[in-house]
């Protein structure tokens, strides 16, 4: 037997004191989130996918993390390229594979197969093979290692009895070695490899897809088996972009974020009062809708600009006008959105909603969020991802991209256009449910006009106004007005203008009608009292008159007395006692 | 001799040319490389065939050299070998490759071109 398969029977595994399976981080965003932290450590496990879904990219990515964030070195045996072109292809990354192999923390190998040059006489077995695999773990200590892609083998040699055989002695043997392994392999017809190794590998079974719907192209992960682990079994989207790759665990894990009690301004005073006084709550969800041209992206843009203002991070995700376009048109109502996407405030990412598939949206959005830590995230409008996949996979496609901006407490600002045949207090999408705070915008015609009117529909958790405002664009941003709400119904525009002027000039008259009443009253009171004091000045000289006759009564008595008493005294008549009585 | 050395470094002969030079009438000195992993029953066969297929067809015109890849494992990426045993055939250019023990000599010889190979497999 050969010396390698004895000598490697010496490594055991560390003992499972943990009881869930040991794993060696990948070090890929999202994929340890899945697998719940890993790939299963000292074990083998099968990376398969069709040509062009990235499985050389996946494990070389898990080598190069495991070298540089986790201390693992890794031995990359390469079958279809050379460590030279392997090096070039991925230097676009970011990994130097040529400075990592100086280190000692990489070793590259490229096995060529030629079929031509090689001819089969009798019995052999895959020895060299374990050896050059021993050598490379041996020379720098490795821990990792990926054989990409070892089907190359069955076109090379033609005695697949021997191969298979010796498969499975290799698979054996990297378990010996404690070495976690990736095996890439190429998607077979109604199997999951075309050869057959998933019989071989059979710990974790990992499936890359690449996808097209509708000409839309979507990459997809899943995990097919882990054996020894719960896992997430979804598919997920993943990315390949300048960094690597990125998995996006985007299903919702459920409603357990936690909530803030804070307010934050939505940029517009009135718009702050009605809801409440202080605006909306960090890290609710905001939907601004409304018919086409209302104002919804002038709402969003005093939004971003006031939580810049600030200081706060935000990321507006446009699918239907360029950053330099917006910023112009909202240059137009006085917010200046270029200063603060200089100073590394404001994110601008526009794309057309069609360009990739709504996955590939949320997992781009996840990214960007994830990279950037907004506080705030505006998508204008959501209503366009429809146009990306059907209006039921938008729809959960928004409530996963809800559920993830409330998990990292982020303000989600999603603005929806409403076509004005359906009913208008509903999305396209029909995320109006989940949304905290629902603000519509309408236009209301009248007299001629075209005005805009904006009122709360829902606000979770706040005392909201119920009333209509009149929605103004000036040249200093977005005012909020009172509209006329009187006998004629609701007036807006020139028509509460001229409402209020026909307002004001009917207080005046009634103003002057009561003035003119009052002068009445006091001349009449003036009058009265003329009257009054005329009466008692009359009244006063029948008084005088009365007094002055009645003195004169008493003296014409007294004088009559006197005169009788004379009288009688020259007729010597008798005194009457009575009289002399009543004189005593 | 001396020419066919030189030419070794040309561009790629037809196979009836190399035909030609390797045969035996060439005489030219056949530089053989025999990959083996220790002392194995099979590197053991594989040695005693190549030794009967030589001593038969290049008598005195061939070098035997048996690497063991236990002790030299550095040397096996050299020669891409992935097989064991391997033999590969450094001169007479082009390089050839035959893996297994070469029990069946007829396809031994083809492959190492001592014979033509067979109108029809």
């Amino acid at each position: 037997m050969p010396a390698i398969t004895r000598k490697s029977n010496t490594t055991p595994k560390k003992s499972t004191a943990n009881r869930s399976l040991p794993k060696a981080p990948t070090g890929i965003q999202g994929l340890d989130e899945i697998t719940g932290g890993g790939l299963p450590r000292g074990r083998p496990t099968l990376v398969c996918g069709s040509a062009g879904a990235g499985k050389t990219l996946l494990a070389m990515e898990f080598l190069v993390r495991g070298a540089t964030q986790y201390g693992e070195p890794g031995v990359f045996m390469a079958f279809e390229e050379t460590a030279a072109e392997l090096t070039q292809n991925v230097r676009s990354l970011g990994f130097d594979l040529d400075e990592l192999t100086n280190e000692k923390k990489l070793a590259l190998d490229y096995v060529r197969v030629e079929r031509s040059e090689i001819d089969e006489t009798g019995d052999y077995d895959l020895e060299g093979l374990f050896i050059r695999l021993g050598a490379a773990i041996d020379g720098i200590g490795a821990k990792r290692v990926v054989l990409d892609t070892i089907e190359n083998l069955f076109s090379g040699l033609q005695n697949e009895g021997i191969l298979r055989a010796e498969l499975r002695r290799l698979f054996r043997w990297l378990k010996d070695k404690g070495v976690t392994a990736v095996i890439t392999a190429e998607r077979g017809e109604g199997a999951l490899t075309r050869h057959g190794l998933e019989e071989y590998v059979s710990d974790c079974v990992i499936l890359l897809d690449h996808r097209v719907t509708d000409q839309v192209s979507t990459r997809r992960l899943r995990i097919v088996k882990y054996r020894g682990t719960a896992h997430g079994t979804n598919e997920y989207p993943f990315l390949i972009d300048e960094d690597g790759f990125s998995v996006l665990p985007v299903t919702s894990l459920g409603l357990q974020h936690r909530v803030s009690q804070e307010h934050i301004s939505s940029g517009v005073p009135r718009l702050d009062t009605m809801l409440g006084g202080a605006g909306f709550y960090r890290g609710s969800t905001v939907l601004v809708s409304g018919t086409a041209g209302t104002g919804k992206t002038s709402l969003a843009a005093q939004f971003v600009d006031a939580a810049c203002r600030r200081g706060e991070r935000c990321i507006y995700f446009s699918f239907e006008e360029s950053p330099g376009q917006l910023m112009r048109n909202m240059q137009s109502i006085g917010i200046d959105l270029a200063q603060w996407s200089k100073k590394n405030l404001l994110q601008f990412h526009s794309s057309r909603a069609t360009l990739f598939g709504l996955e590939m949206h949320l997992a781009i959005i996840h990214k960007i969020v994830h990279d950037f830590q907004p506080q705030i995230v505006v998508i204008d409008p959501v209503g366009s991802l429809i146009q990306a996949g059907n209006l039921r996979d938008a729809h959960t496609m928004l409530i996963r991209l809800i559920d993830f901006l409330k998990q990292r407490e982020v303000t989600g600002f999603l603005t929806n256009l409403t076509s004005g045949g359906e009913s208008i207090e509903k999305t396209d999408v029909e995320i109006s449910s989940i949304v905290d705070t629902w603000l519509f915008v309408r236009a209301i015609e009248l007299g001629g006009e075209r005005n805009r009117a904006l009122y709360v529909l829902k606000s979770r958790g706040m005392a909201h106004s119920n009333q209509l405002r009149e929605f103004l664009l000036t040249p200093h941003g977005i005012d909020l007005l009172d509209v006329y709400v009187g006998p004629e119904g609701v007036l807006t525009g020139s028509s509460r203008l001229s409402q209020e002027a026909r307002e004001k000039a009917d207080a005046l008259l009634r103003q002057q009608e009561s003035e003119r009443r009052e002068r009445e009253r006091m001349r009449k009171r003036e009058a009265l009292e003329a009257r009054i004091t005329a009466l008692r000045k009359e009244f006063e000289l029948e008084e005088r008159e009365a007094e002055t006759s009645a003195v004169q009564e008493i003296s014409r008595e007294k004088l009559i007395a006197a005169s009788r008493e004379a009288m009688s005294r020259s007729r010597r008549a008798d005194q009457t006692a009575g009289l002399s009585r009543s004189k005593k | 001799m001396k020419k066919s050395a030189n030419s070794s470094a040309q561009a790629p002969e037809s196979l009836k040319e190399i035909a030609e030079k390797a045969g035996p009438e060439t005489g030219e000195v056949w530089q053989l490389r025999l990959y083996v992993a220790g002392q194995t029953p099979r590197s053991v066969a594989a040695f005693a065939n190549l030794k009967k297929i030589c001593e038969q067809h290049l008598a005195g015109r061939y070098n035997i050299e048996v690497v063991d890849l236990v002790k030299h494992p550095q040397l096996a990426a050299g020669d891409q070998i992935l097989a064991i045993p391997t033999l590969v055939r450094k001169l007479p250019q082009p390089l050839r490759k035959i893996v297994g023990d070469l029990r069946d000599t007829e396809r031994a010889l083809v492959g190492l071109q001592l014979r033509p190979a067979a109108p029809e497999k």
